[in-house]
């Protein structure tokens, strides 16, 4: 009783003695971190800002258009869905592509663009706000871009402290190659899908730092939204597997990891199979086996540790031999099934798209179609300085970073850096998902640089001023990561502590805890290195400052290389060109559209045009005409088909488009103002994929003498084909007018093989101004007059190209 | 054969140790678990038509014993992770999960 009572006294006086002088303190404290928080939030505001107006440079340089080619087929999706409604998706059969297969929309779109797009449209005319599905969907990547700045904040946040979050926010608003995919008019996939990406990064991370099923319930909603963005899901599904098999291996493994992964594997499962793109492949594909094996890895690890927790140790050790040779046995059961059921299929269970990815030769060998496109080839070495800049540099600094202290949340970032590194090296269109993990891995190198320059500067913790307030600000979530690093590395640091406490503050608690904490780094390996010394070495204040001042001349220069890269080179949006005349003026070249056009006002509804593949989606979405082919690229031989179309003379090709139904046929030249995409020069991609299916079409006998030319010395089939007749029709007078050379190609820099081309079975409908798309109809009958025919139309050219000398066209590259 | 029985007799003795609300969660356990099995001896037995409604229901088991695993842990005592967390604030995210899991399963099952 008498203890007791003393004990309480004494601990009363002890509250008593150190409360008065920590209260002033706690409050100047409290209003210090206030203050920060704000100058914090208005930072976040500015950052978001910036990022959605980095992304308007091709609004206001050309106008609000949807670019390129995929982007036009998710907006025919919206519009489709804002007029029928969310169900009618679901059902959705395009009949308008694929003649004659059709596409079943709803079960091989990924759906979650759509939906944001438009729901964003439904709130916006729910209050009466009259928007057009268009400009929605022009806006949308960069207002999603801004929300994944946040997202990035909250993801370096929650793994390192605040002053990392604003860095990593900071870079991934600005990151080029980000932008490359969420400009104005960018309407892709990856414009929401990095935003989910993080998303679900960082509440994983949240859920693995606080131990909550409600993080945890937050996680499995944002990961489903993330299943219905974009097939890189996939990356996640196995990222996390990797990150819950390293913490157990590592013994980092704890309660708060089983209620982070084990869950999120089950929702996310189910959740996957409900969109119905992926379906069963949920289930039935190697790519989603990884997540499965850790959790019966992270079950296992689980009971052993409830055992050892239950059991006194010499009979946890019987145990815990019974069970892992019962384990071994059925672990080598279950192999056997899983090994079977894999070699089964001649993916080894994988789809096509994934093992390219594993096996990057692989694409090259057996579906050149996924070999042919642009984004998919490995990137060159200086695209990675373009695209991301200063995190080159500093994106490695804070994987060093990351291992003092390391913590789950700094190991996930770990395995995410590397892992990303790896995959954007096999294929470019991959650095987008590298762009995040380098935004926070250099967002944690730049804090801790800052705030090493800014301790040099700054005089000692408690000091007021703006410097104090900058210290407090970064200082404020220290204690956090100090506590936690107390709790890992120097249990017996705290116990003493906690052994003498009387007459102690708090403070000198704190710092104590601190010199455990540094004495425990100073055994550490990485002391040799001192770069994140932290609180023992301060350099000298000339030292910092200069070192502040060079540091944010290199922030300068990043967002100033970011803002030229997004208004030079992102910003185009392929459907519309422009380029400088030498007046000085802008000449602009407006084909496409002019060709979808003359195909939407001129030709019979029901018409179908045949195309290369890319410009399928284009084609209906503007055109609105049934297409042959469209980017979707689902049936390689239905593409084989038009390939060998295209690369055949002109009685075969006549007969394969008369087969098909086909009443028009679109090609894309380049030879008359200098275009290089044209189709001549992706022919022989038609020739590899045409003769991947087909055994007649050789690809040697469309190489001449100098290899791939279209000059005198280019191969006779070459000459033969309806690609090289179309392209080439009439265009040996137009030429001359245009350039005083007869038959002169701008792009291939020759003159052009055979200058009188004659067409027998197509008859030539549209060109437009700039000869870049031309249009040919499918005759029923072959004409028998072909003399005749070509040159009523060379007199119908003289009056529509102009005469040379005044007006050239100025050559676009 | 006596290690295993030295093994069980003294898990036992620990297991009673342990308050009546965890076991009554076993119990929870005990059940679901029941429940996956006779699903997967349907599977085997009758066949896997329709896909999606055993997908749904066997993984709606093993999601429901995860859930379970989790709240049992967040409110065991000797559990030095979850410190900080009340066992009615562990209860309400239970429920919150459980409430998202059902509404996936209900629209899974077709």
């Amino acid at each position: 009783m008498l203890s007791t009572a003393a004990d309480r006294v004494a601990s009363a006086s002890r509250r008593i003695l150190v409360a008065e002088p920590s209260t002033a303190e706690s409050t100047k404290k409290l209003q210090r971190s206030a203050a920060a928080n704000v100058v914090c939030g208005f930072a976040l505001a500015g950052i978001c800002l910036l990022a959605f107006s980095l992304r308007l440079f091709s609004v206001i340089k050309y106008e609000s258009v949807i670019h390129e080619f995929d982007p036009y087929f998710n907006y025919r999706v919206t519009q489709f869905l804002t007029k029928e409604g969310f169900y009618n998706l679901w059902n959705w059969f395009d009949d308008r592509t694929w003649y004659p297969l059709g596409r079943v929309v709803g079960g091989t779109v990924y759906p979650g663009l759509i939906w944001t797009a438009g729901i964003i449209w439904n709130v916006l005319h729910f209050f009466n706000i009259p928007i057009h599905v268009q400009e929605v969907c022009v806006f949308t990547a960069p207002l999603f871009s801004a929300f994944c700045a946040l997202t990035t904040y909250f993801l370096a946040k929650e793994v390192r402290n605040q002053g990392a979050g604003l860095f990593a926010a900071l870079f991934a608003a600005s990151v080029p190659s980000y932008i490359s995919r969420s400009v104005a008019g960018s309407y892709d996939n990856e414009g929401v899908a990095i935003f989910a990406l993080v998303l679900v990064f960082f509440l994983y991370v949240k859920t693995i730092n606080t131990g909550s099923l409600a993080w945890a319930t937050a996680n499995a909603l944002s990961y489903f939204y993330m299943v219905a963005s974009w097939g890189g899901y996939s990356f996640i599904i196995n990222l996390l597997p990797i990150h819950c098999l390293a913490c157990i291996f590592l013994g980092r493994m704890n309660s708060k990891l089983y209620v982070a992964y084990a869950p999120f594997i089950i929702l996310g499962t189910i959740e996957a199979a409900s969109i119905p793109v992926v379906g069963f492949n949920a289930v039935l594909m190697s790519e989603h086996f990884g997540s499965f094996l850790a959790f019966g890895v992270l079950h296992a690890a689980m009971g052993m540790l409830y055992i050892k927790h239950i059991l006194p140790a010499k009979t946890y050790n019987a145990a815990k031999a019974l069970a892992l040779s019962a384990g071994v046995a059925f672990m080598a059961v279950v192999a056997v099934l899983v090994v079977g059921y894999v070699m089964a299929s001649p993916t080894f269970g994988w789809t096509g798209r994934s093992l390219s990815l594993l096996d990057p030769t692989y694409a090259s060998k057996y579906i050149p179609i996924i070999a042919s496109v642009s984004e998919h080839q490995p990137p060159a070495w200086n695209s990675y300085f373009t695209d991301v800049h200063i995190l080159v540099l500093l994106a490695p600094l804070g994987l060093i970073a990351c291992f003092r202290p390391m913590t789950d949340a700094s190991l996930f970032l770990i395995l995410y850096g590397v892992t990303a590194v790896y995959f954007s090296g096999v294929m470019v269109r991959l650095m987008l998902v590298l762009a995040p993990a380098t935004c926070c891995l250099g967002g944690i190198a730049a804090d801790q640089i800052l705030n090493t320059f800014c301790k040099s500067i700054g005089p000692e913790e408690g000091s007021g001023g703006w410097v104090g307030l900058i210290k407090t600000w970064m200082d404020g979530e220290e204690p956090a990561a100090q506590s936690d690093s107390v709790s890992v590395d120097s249990r017996p640091a705290s116990s003493s502590t906690s052994s003498a406490p009387s007459g102690r503050r708090q403070k000198s608690a704190k710092n104590k805890s601190k010199e455990a904490a540094a004495k425990e780094a100073e055994a550490s390996p990485f002391n040799a290195f001192n770069l994140f010394g932290g609180t023992r070495d301060k350099l000298p204040r000339d030292v910092g400052i200069i070192g502040a001042l060079f540091f944010f001349g290199m922030l300068v220069f990043y967002v100033f290389h970011c803002c030229w890269v997004s208004a030079e080179m992102y910003s185009a949006p392929s459907i519309v060109l422009q380029s400088r005349s030498p007046q000085g003026g802008v000449h602009v070249f407006d084909d496409f559209r002019e060709a979808y056009g003359w195909l939407r006002h001129n030709t019979h509804e029901e018409a179908k045009v045949a195309s290369w593949w890319d410009y399928g989606y284009q084609t209906t979405a503007m055109a609105n005409r049934t297409v042959i082919v469209d980017n979707n690229t689902w049936n390689n031989t239905h593409i084989a088909t038009v390939g060998r179309a295209m690369a055949s003379p002109e009685h075969q090709a006549w007969q394969i488009y008369r087969d098909l139904d086909v009443k028009y046929v679109l090609v894309v030249f380049g030879g008359f103002v200098g275009y290089p995409s044209d189709d001549i020069n992706k022919f022989l991609w038609m020739v590899r994929i045409g003769g991947g299916v087909f055994p007649d079409i050789k690809e040697p006998d469309y190489l001449g003498e100098r290899g791939y030319t279209i000059d005198d010395k280019a191969g006779k089939a070459m000459l033969d084909c309806i690609m090289y007749k179309m392209s080439y029709y009439r265009f040996a007078e137009a030429a001359q007018m245009a350039t005083g050379r007869y038959g002169f190609d701008r792009v291939r820099n020759t003159n052009i093989g055979v200058t009188d081309v004659s067409l027998k079975y197509f008859e030539e409908v549209y060109t437009t101004e700039h000869w870049m798309v031309r249009i040919f109809e499918v005759k029923d009958q072959p004409s028998r007059d072909v003399q005749a025919d070509t040159t009523k139309k060379a007199k119908n050219t003289l009056k529509r190209v102009s005469p040379s000398g005044k007006n050239r066209t100025p050559p676009v590259w | 054969m006596d290690a295993l029985n030295d093994i069980l007799r003294s898990f036992r003795g620990e297991y009673n140790k342990t308050p009546v609300k965890i076991q009554v969660l076993d119990c929870f356990l005990v059940y679901a678990v029941f429940t996956g099995l006779v699903q997967v001896a349907h599977l085997l037995l009758v066949g896997s038509f329709p896909f999606n409604s055993f997908l749904a229901g066997f993984l709606s088991c093993v999601a429901f014993c995860v859930l379970t695993v989790c709240l049992r842990m967040q409110i065991d005592p000797s559990n030095a992770d979850f410190k900080g967390m009340s066992p009615e604030r562990a209860f309400a995210d239970y429920v919150l999960c459980n409430g998202l899991l059902h509404l996936v399963i209900w629209n899974f099952m077709g």
